[in-house]
């Protein structure tokens, strides 16, 4: 066991000293350490061994997916490294985040992931009012179902075309002519800073609405009918039944749609990519798809992937104070 | 006093009125957003069909409004009387087409192969890795969700240069299989525990070894939970645009590079836009309605406890 223990461990220095020269040796010695460590696990600790097997493999492969390209990422963050130049890597120290600190456009994607993510409240109340909807006695649910879904199952990509491009064309898309009727004179979608936002903001719920809708749907499901039930009996109307029964009981369920739709809003790129590609003045520019820009116009990719630390460790802090909140919210009615 | 019985009294006759009034309220409000919805699929399945001038006016309704033509499809090589000729659209567009089906399929297979076997342990067994429990890996795991793609991106992006893997349908595999992985694992957990331990118990007690009970016994009965994590998977990564617009350029690039590629592209030909969105999204919208249980189903999953 010992000896599978030194020679793993060798293995693994092996790996890891092979110089950044080379990469592929790498790759294949860190497959071959990974295989060489499962199969020792099962060798040398039998019954136990054969367990761990069940986590081991996904847990390498996140290993070597998620946390050395991190711990390279931080590595490269601190360089100015621009892809395209014969320079090749040069260590600036500081130097990036000091130009971050004076990028406004940086700060200007921050600020609108800020409203990018409050956005998701008015999606909330619309996802939990359709899901009512789709719970209540109803003829053609399933259909109903199939063509609420239906938003969240197209590519992005398509969706900024068929929306943000055609339907929204000035002259002749169907939304700008009913928007048109409606006595909006001159409707371009994307001229002013917060109409372009507002739109982004609009297309980006349609897709994601059904996702709520969903969760919440399976939430009210869930609920108990007799309860329901019991409180008609006690006299309540609808209105004040679904405040004092359903709504508290589907605050669990609330909260996790909401967390996870901001973990997704906070990844927001695709259609701002390709509707706006963050315009009128970086007005509906998302932290990813300002960085994407950023990479693809200078390629420097030392910039570019300290903006995501950054963004990052923004993300962790403010989840984690999210969830505690979530958690203590949540606590005193249970 | 027979009419008494026969008509209704008034509060009956304003709660049936108020209850009607209700009804269509109800079904008004489905069906504008079933029409929201469906409209802008309808949309582009129709302009695939026009010519510039049923563009420019805005026509609507076929054969009403103007008589389809086959030009959008025709742009694309996917027409009747282009399909036999050749055409080096049709070639680029099945290329792209056949990338990412592979690209989707396999990345998913993967993650369910590698998520199920994680969840499955996580939620039998206890393990303790160093200073790591049980939940702590979960935690590792799930706390995937949480990390933006933009900072994989870009170390990806050198890595992948220097290992050769940039451009490779590999890569893009082996990528997409880490960002949905955390998504399977949440939701084959929610699946397994909720499988009772007395069957593996049963089937211990016979002889089998754990991964035996495991592939023959477990594994049939969370088949519709791991069905569902496969088809949601397959949704995400046939949709992926970010990391395919990064890290492909020639070889691996998938659908959604192209529409994307082609929407930046001056001048744009609205029925040929139209054609290509449609054939991107239209396996979706056949595995939505026909596989649309499986998909609620993978993510209600995580929502109940």
């Amino acid at each position: 066991m010992a000896l599978v223990a030194v020679l793993q461990i060798l293995q693994s220095a092996g790996a890891r000293d092979f110089g950044f020269e080379t990469w592929r040796p790498t790759l294949y010695a860190y497959a071959l350490w990974s295989v060489c460590l499962c199969a020792g696990q099962v060798i040398t600790r039998g019954e136990q061994g054969k367990r761990v097997l069940f986590v081991l493999p996904a847990a390498l492969f996140v290993l070597s997916m998620v946390v050395f390209p991190l711990i390279f990422g931080l590595g490269i963050a601190f360089s100015n490294w621009n892809l395209s130049s014969p320079d090749g890597r040069q260590f600036n120290g500081l130097g990036n985040l000091r130009q971050m600190w004076a990028d406004p456009f940086y700060w200007n994607a921050l600020k609108n992931m800020v409203w990018y993510v409050l956005a998701i409240l008015p999606e909330y109340a619309v996802a939990f009012g359709l899901a009512l909807l789709l719970n209540a006695e109803i003829r053609g649910r399933k259909f109903f179902r199939v063509a609420f879904l239906l938003p969240l199952m197209l590519s992005p990509v398509a969706v900024s075309w068929m929306i943000g491009k055609s339907m929204m064309e000035v002259r002749f898309g169907p939304l700008a002519r009913l928007a048109r009727e409606l006595g909006w004179q001159s409707p371009s979608f994307f001229g002013s800073p917060e109409i372009a936002r507002a739109t982004m903001m609009l297309m980006d719920a349609w897709t994601f609405i059904p996702f709520m809708m969903i969760m919440i749907l399976a939430g009210l499901q869930a609920i108990p009918k007799e309860l329901q039930e019991a409180a008609r009996v006690d006299g309540g109307s609808g209105w004040r039944s679904f405040w004092e029964v359903t709504f508290p009981l589907m605050l669990p369920v609330s909260i996790t749609a909401i967390l996870i739709r901001v973990i997704f809003k906070l990844k927001l790129a695709d259609i701002v990519i390709n509707v706006t590609s963050g315009g009128p003045g970086g007005a509906t520019d998302t932290v990813t798809s300002f960085i994407f820009r950023e990479y693809r116009d200078r390629s420097n990719v030392g910039y570019g992937t300290l903006l995501a630390m950054v963004y990052l460790v923004i993300i962790v802090i403010a989840m984690t104070i999210l969830m505690k909140l979530a958690d203590r919210w949540m606590r005193p009615r249970y | 006093m027979s009419t008494q019985i026969f008509h209704d009294g008034e509060a009956d006759r304003t709660f049936r009125a108020k209850w009607w009034s209700g009804r269509l309220l109800i079904y008004a409000v489905l069906i504008l957003w079933a029409a929201i919805c469906l409209f802008p699929i309808y949309w582009t399945a129709t302009t695939s069909f026009k010519m510039a001038p049923d563009v420019m006016k805005g026509n609507m309704v076929p054969f009403l409004d103007y008589t389809p033509k086959w030009l959008g499809w025709k742009s694309l090589g996917l027409s009747p009387d282009t399909i036999w000729t050749e055409s080096t659209v049709r070639e680029e567009f099945l290329r792209r087409f056949w990338n990412s089906t592979v690209t989707a399929l396999a990345s998913s297979a993967l993650a369910v192969a590698l998520g199920s076997c994680a969840a499955y342990g996580l939620s039998r067994f206890s393990y303790r890795f160093g200073f790591m429990k049980n939940s702590d890996i979960s935690f590792f795991f799930l706390s995937q969700l949480i990390l933006p793609p933009v900072v994989l991106a870009l170390p990806f992006l050198v890595l992948y240069k220097a290992l050769g893997l940039l451009d490779t349908t590999i890569g893009l595999i082996l990528l997409y299989t880490l960002t949905v992985l955390p998504i399977v694992i949440w939701i084959m957990r929610d699946q397994f525990a909720g499988i009772p331990t007395e069957l593996e118990e049963a089937a211990l007690v016979d002889g089998l070894s754990i991964w035996g009970a495991f592939l023959t016994i477990v594994m049939p009965v969370a088949l519709p939970g791991m069905v569902a994590a496969f088809i949601l998977s397959l949704v995400l990564t046939w949709n992926e645009y970010f990391f395919a617009a990064l890290l492909t350029s020639t070889n691996a690039k998938t659908l959604p590079v192209m529409v994307a590629s082609q929407t930046g592209s001056q001048g744009i030909s609205w029925w040929s836009m139209a054609a290509l969105s449609f054939a991107a999204i239209l396996p979706l919208i056949v595995i939505g309605i026909v596989l649309e249980r499986y998909i609620i189903k993978g993510m209600a999953a995580g929502a109940v406890k």
